[in-house]
């Protein structure tokens, strides 16, 4: 009997839980639905089945050259992030494992930097990029958004690298590890998990920062969040095609981001919330 | 237990990004506080001299800026109450045994990762348009005028954009902070009879305080910032109806040409933005210490 009603209460909380789980996932569903209809399709009225042409995601590449944000796209948030955690992974490691007394208030600075507001600075910005020929580059994007993600790799890692035991190292040297051992075979598996999560969520970061991106691109080094908002303009019928251009320019990420989205609490909430 | 040695060398692994955060943080700042004191149009580059507080007088008196401010915390305000409240309820259903727990959590979580630019643009021409959106569609299949969102509700709408982009942020936070709860005080406040609502007040509420703070500091950090959806929506308009301080400037800034200006307005940007951060540091700051 109690066990009936328990069946009973778990169908009633799906049914709910869905109805509300499809309603907010609705837009990208229709994005993509809508990347499957003809142009006059697109506008026609309300209806979720395509007639599943391709003609929009062949239109939105030979119209307006999808393929080069894509790859600009794929450069700088890649690159931003690698460099950062190139950076980034002594300084984590070595707060982690040597603190002094002012690890935490270095910690509490980096997470201050992040704090300012990115219009605060953009006039000095825009000039440096302009008199350093930084402007519409891939390069200068790249340097931007490592350093304004620099601060949450550090932490990232940080809280990751706070749970590897201190203790395990010393066994392994008095175990007679030598230093080489010791990084490859007891440090680097118990970190890697760490940086893995990090990467993903700062290329995730970096491919969705939507404003120094558009600021500081123009057609040469525009990535996709540029791309898309160029869009914005109407060129007539183009429903459809926004919706490729759409699709493509999130579907990566989406993917990416439905692995990582155990770690994200975590590294968005700087270890506050586990 | 730490050499000298060792010292050294974490002081030396440390150096590329304190230093490279220290450069990044206090050049442009520190030209930005140079600019806002002087006459400086990129129009006219030859004539610059000092303005003194001409350019704060001119940035604070000008009437957009105290549209701005107040268009400013209708979006952060307006987004945090939709998110938290919103936030609390999903959470809490998505926390009960249901079937197919993990797709419903990956169905929710995803507008997280839609770039704003594309989350802008597909609500308002795909949902919100007033003659090909859907909702536009529902409206005229219950025989109701299609309403024109971003014409008549241009800072509602921006509202309802950015509060779809957060509000996963803020259920999977809530979400965990809720399942860590132990189950077994829940079920004594059950067998206590305790109803629903008083062990929701007396309960979970409290359990989730520190994640709502979290939540609502991290997200305002962000919120103060929000750019693009305005920009590929509504511009800033009609008017200045939709314009926060974020988009002033960059108006100022970009296409006033004025550097002074601008300037001025990232002073008081930065000002504004470092009293939120200090709550948050301090909410952070409590649990570096555990």
């Amino acid at each position: 009997m109690a066990r009936a009603v328990s069946t009973r209460r778990k169908i009633g909380f799906t049914i709910a839980a869905w109805a509300v789980a499809l309603m907010i996932f609705f837009p990208i569903l229709y994005t993509i639905i809508t990347s499957l209809k003809t142009e006059p399709e697109a506008i026609a009225g309300f209806s979720l089945i395509p007639s599943g042409t391709l003609e929009s995601y062949f239109a939105v590449q030979s119209q307006n050259d999808y393929f080069k944000p894509f790859i600009n796209s794929v450069i700088i948030s890649v690159g931003s992030t690698l460099i950062a955690l190139v950076i980034a992974i002594p300084s984590a490691w070595s707060m982690a494992f040597s603190p002094t007394k002012r690890t935490k208030d270095v910690l509490m600075w980096m997470l201050s930097t992040k704090m300012m507001p990115a219009v605060g600075v953009l006039v000095p910005m825009y000039l440096i990029f302009r008199d350093t020929g930084l402007l519409d580059t891939r390069l200068g994007l790249t340097i931007v958004l490592t350093l304004i993600n620099l601060p949450i790799v550090v932490w990232m890692l940080y809280t990751y690298f706070r749970e590897i035991p201190g203790e395990i190292l010393e066994a392994a040297r008095m175990d007679g590890a030598s230093l080489f051992n010791e990084i490859v075979h007891v440090l680097t598996p118990m970190a890697v998990p760490g940086i893995a999560s990090t990467l993903l969520l700062n290329i995730i970061l970096a491919w969705n920062e939507s404003f120094w991106s558009i600021r500081l691109s123009a057609a040469n080094a525009a990535p996709l969040t540029a791309f898309i908002a160029s869009f914005s303009s109407p060129q007539g019928l183009f429903w459809a095609k926004l919706s490729a251009a759409s699709t493509l320019a999130i579907a990566p990420i989406l993917i990416m981001g439905w692995f990582s989205q155990r770690q994200l609490v975590r590294g968005l909430t700087f270890g506050a919330v586990k | 237990m730490a050499t000298r040695q060792t010292r050294t060398l974490a002081r030396f692994m440390m150096a590329p990004s304190v230093i490279l955060l220290f450069i990044w943080m206090i050049v442009p700042l520190a030209m930005t506080l140079w600019f806002s004191f002087q006459n400086y149009n990129l129009l006219n580059p030859g004539n610059v001299s000092f303005a003194g507080l001409f350019n704060y007088k001119f940035f604070l008196t000008d009437p957009a800026f105290l549209q701005s401010i107040w268009n400013t915390l209708a979006i952060v305000i307006g987004v945090l109450v939709i998110t938290v409240v919103g936030g609390v309820a999903l959470a809490m259903l998505l926390d009960q045994p249901m079937f197919g727990q993990g797709i419903v959590r990956i169905l929710v979580i995803s507008p997280f990762f839609v770039m704003p630019p594309v989350a802008a643009l597909v609500w308002k021409n795909m949902i919100m348009h007033p003659g090909y959106g859907v909702l536009a569609d529902i409206s005229k299949s219950v025989g109701l005028k299609p309403i024109d969102w971003f014409a008549h509700y241009p800072l509602i709408s921006i509202v309802i954009i950015v509060a779809w982009q957060w509000l996963p942020f803020a259920t999977l936070i809530l979400l965990t902070a809720l399942q860590s709860l132990d189950e077994e005080q829940k079920e004594a406040a059950e067998m206590d009879g305790a109803n629903f609502a008083n062990r929701f007040w007396y309960l979970t509420l409290p359990h989730l305080a520190r994640a709502i703070t979290v939540v609502i500091l991290i997200q305002t950090i962000f919120l103060l910032g929000v750019y693009a959806e305005i920009l590929v929506t509504t511009n800033g308009g009609p008017g200045y109806a939709t314009t926060n301080l974020a988009f002033l400037i960059y108006r100022t800034a970009l296409l006033g040409y004025d550097v002074g200006g601008a300037s001025a307005g990232g002073v008081i940007a930065v000002i504004l933005a470092n009293i939120v951060a200090i709550f948050l540091m301090r909410a952070v700051g409590k649990n570096l210490d555990k």
